[in-house]
């Protein structure tokens, strides 16, 4: 009977809730100590203040690099998206011999080691005597956001109903027609739920602009810098705090939106599925 | 599609034919596709050919001799220590995909089956901090592990140690905790998608023919749910194999890996050709250890039945 107890919700659940917590301790860790007075993030804690996030707008180094950040994230998150669209429309609404086959390509890089797809798109992008730069960065966060995209994207028009559009062509409206005031509107909330997952990706990547970039920073890179001094640590926490809680808003905003248009379509899954 | 290619039919005959085939699903399908596809092509298969074809290349100080060699795969194999870093790879995606699943299938569980109507909340709440920076979350496992670090000021102050322990940071164990903590959401996902897919009948099936529930999950649950563990360790495993941050900042010497003698071949080293070699060894051995484990896991699986 121990067994039954076992796999009963009881235990389960309190399993369940420590293993919670053990996902989000580590990252608890940096907002509380990015409040901190001390310079090293130790306990016991030794008092709060708010000076390393006052110091935040006064480094150019940090501005230069969230604005960059900005433009990536920006760029890269409509053009993976524009492709997602395109890729997931035709996933879902065609039948064609190949068709898992590329799709297969295009969700590739989600499996494949970060560090093996920067230093190959490195290797070309040096062939191709492309000078590396925040634009080399956006090529390679667009591939490795496609497949998130899709993902999101596939969920807002899969069990979409296709008599809709068939009704609107009945009724005279062209394809493109049909497309902008019948298929868009359902499909809305799940374009801009993949936006939102994109840019986050791209505001959080590194590797891929580790290696791809040229001089400018991103945010995650200008943090990577910092992290040799240790004197710099209470403003990386702080920056690092900012970014999580970015994340966290961004990411909460694109679920919601990503449910309505799964109900509008009457499909649940989505990113978990 | 040779019908309207080739021969001289009437005109207006072919120009019916080719609206036909326009207007039919693969074709449409295809050129809907074609963009993302050709991206994809362009700058992920291209530069994995083009790694491929460097790593049967020479380098030359600042030119790259073309004639073909093994030399570089020879190096890659034998130096010790390539396959000393390889072998640590290896062994550390390998514990960290076995790390990851074991935990992650109770709350798999939990969620698909004692879930109820917060199902979609619990995935919400587990994939969060899967989505914060994974830059951010080795940072603070390095604050946590580190020297001065919360949990060796956390234990002192608590009295169990007296001063602070080394052991923490800098090695292979740091390398897998961070690991494990960073891949947990992705082995999640999988195996609750194919533990929703297990018909509850068969488990109550099971139960009325007289299994215990330990035996019902062993015997009906767990086998079914095989293709969620196999497609969660894979997730885990490949991409893991090449990771570049967390050796780097909580691995220090005894925890660096084959990503970071990578990157050194296409930094300081500048030695490409040695540096493509590694890669596609990486990856070449990690699909064949990704093969095994879905064999092992299928055998496992019949043998439960």
């Amino acid at each position: 009977m121990r067994a039954r107890r076992l796999l009963s919700g009881g235990w389960l659940s309190v399993y369940a809730f420590l293993y919670i917590v053990f996902l989000y301790l580590p990252v608890i860790f940096l907002p509380i100590f990015s409040i901190n007075t001390a310079p090293t993030p130790k306990f016991p804690l030794t008092g709060f203040t708010l000076q390393w996030y006052a110091d935040l707008p006064h480094t150019p180094a940090l501005l230069d690099a969230a604005w960059n950040s900005l433009k990536v994230g920006v760029c890269a998150s409509v053009l993976a998206t524009v492709l997602g669209i395109l890729a997931a429309r035709s996933i879902t609404r065609y039948r064609y011999p190949g068709r898992r086959a590329i799709n297969g390509l295009i969700m590739a890089p989600l499996v494949l080691p970060e560090v093996i797809v920067a230093i190959s798109m490195l290797l070309v992008m040096l062939q191709l005597g492309l000078s590396l730069s925040l634009f080399t960065v956006v090529l390679g966060h667009v591939l490795i956001c496609i497949p998130y995209s899709m993902t999101v994207l596939t969920s807002g028009f899969e069990g979409f109903d296709r008599s809709l559009e068939e009704a609107s062509a009945d009724l005279g409206e062209s394809a493109f027609g049909t497309f902008r005031r019948v298929t868009l509107p359902m499909v809305a909330p799940a374009i801009i739920s993949s936006l939102l997952v994109c840019f986050t990706i791209s505001l959080d990547e590194f590797i891929i602009a580790f290696f791809l970039t040229g001089t400018e920073a991103t945010l995650p890179i200008y943090i990577w810098g910092q992290l040799r001094f240790a004197s710099k640590l209470p403003g990386v926490l702080a920056l690092g705090t900012l970014l999580l809680v970015a994340s966290f808003v961004l990411m909460t905003v694109a679920e919601v939106l990503r449910r309505r248009a799964a109900r509008r379509t009457q499909n649940e899954g989505g990113l978990y599925a | 599609m040779t019908a309207t290619v080739e021969g001289s039919p009437p005109l207006r005959m072919t120009r019916a034919r080719r609206n036909a085939l326009l207007q039919s699903e693969p074709v449409q399908g295809f050129a809907l596709i074609s963009p993302t596809f050709l991206y994809a092509l362009v700058l992920l298969v291209l530069p994995i050919l083009v790694v491929i074809a460097h790593s049967f290349w020479t380098q030359h100080y600042l030119t790259i001799d073309r004639t073909f060699t093994l030399e570089n795969y020879r190096v890659a194999l034998t130096e010790p220590i390539y396959r000393d870093l390889l072998w640590r790879s290896l062994y550390i995606s390998l514990t960290v995909s076995l790390f990851t699943v074991i935990l992650a299938y109770p709350i798999a569980y939990f969620i698909s089956f004692h879930g109820g109507r917060h199902k979609s909340l619990w995935l919400f709440l587990i994939t969060i901090p899967f989505w914060t920076s994974y830059l951010l979350r080795v940072m603070s496992w390095k604050v946590i592990l580190g020297y001065n670090g919360v949990l060796n000021s956390g234990l002192i102050g608590l009295g169990f140690i007296d001063e602070p322990s080394t052991a923490l940071l800098y090695n292979s164990s740091a390398v897998i905790i961070t690991l494990t903590h960073a891949w947990a959401a992705f082995a999640i996902l999988p195996i609750f998608v194919s533990l929703e897919k297990v018909d509850r009948t068969l488990v109550e099936a099971a139960t009325d023919l007289g299994d215990g529930p330990l035996r019902s999950f062993l015997r009906v649950t767990l086998p079914l749910s095989a293709p969620g563990v196999i497609s969660a360790a894979l997730i885990v495993m490949i991409p893991t194999v090449g990771d570049y941050v967390t050796p780097k900042l909580v691995g220090g010497k005894d925890g660096v890996m084959i990503a970071n003698a990578i990157q050194a071949q296409f930094g300081k080293a500048a030695n490409w050709p040695l540096g493509a070699a590694l890669s596609v060894t990486t990856m070449l051995i990690v699909t064949l250890m990704a093969g095994a484990t879905v064999l092992i896991i299928r055998a496992l699986q019949r043998l439960a039945r």
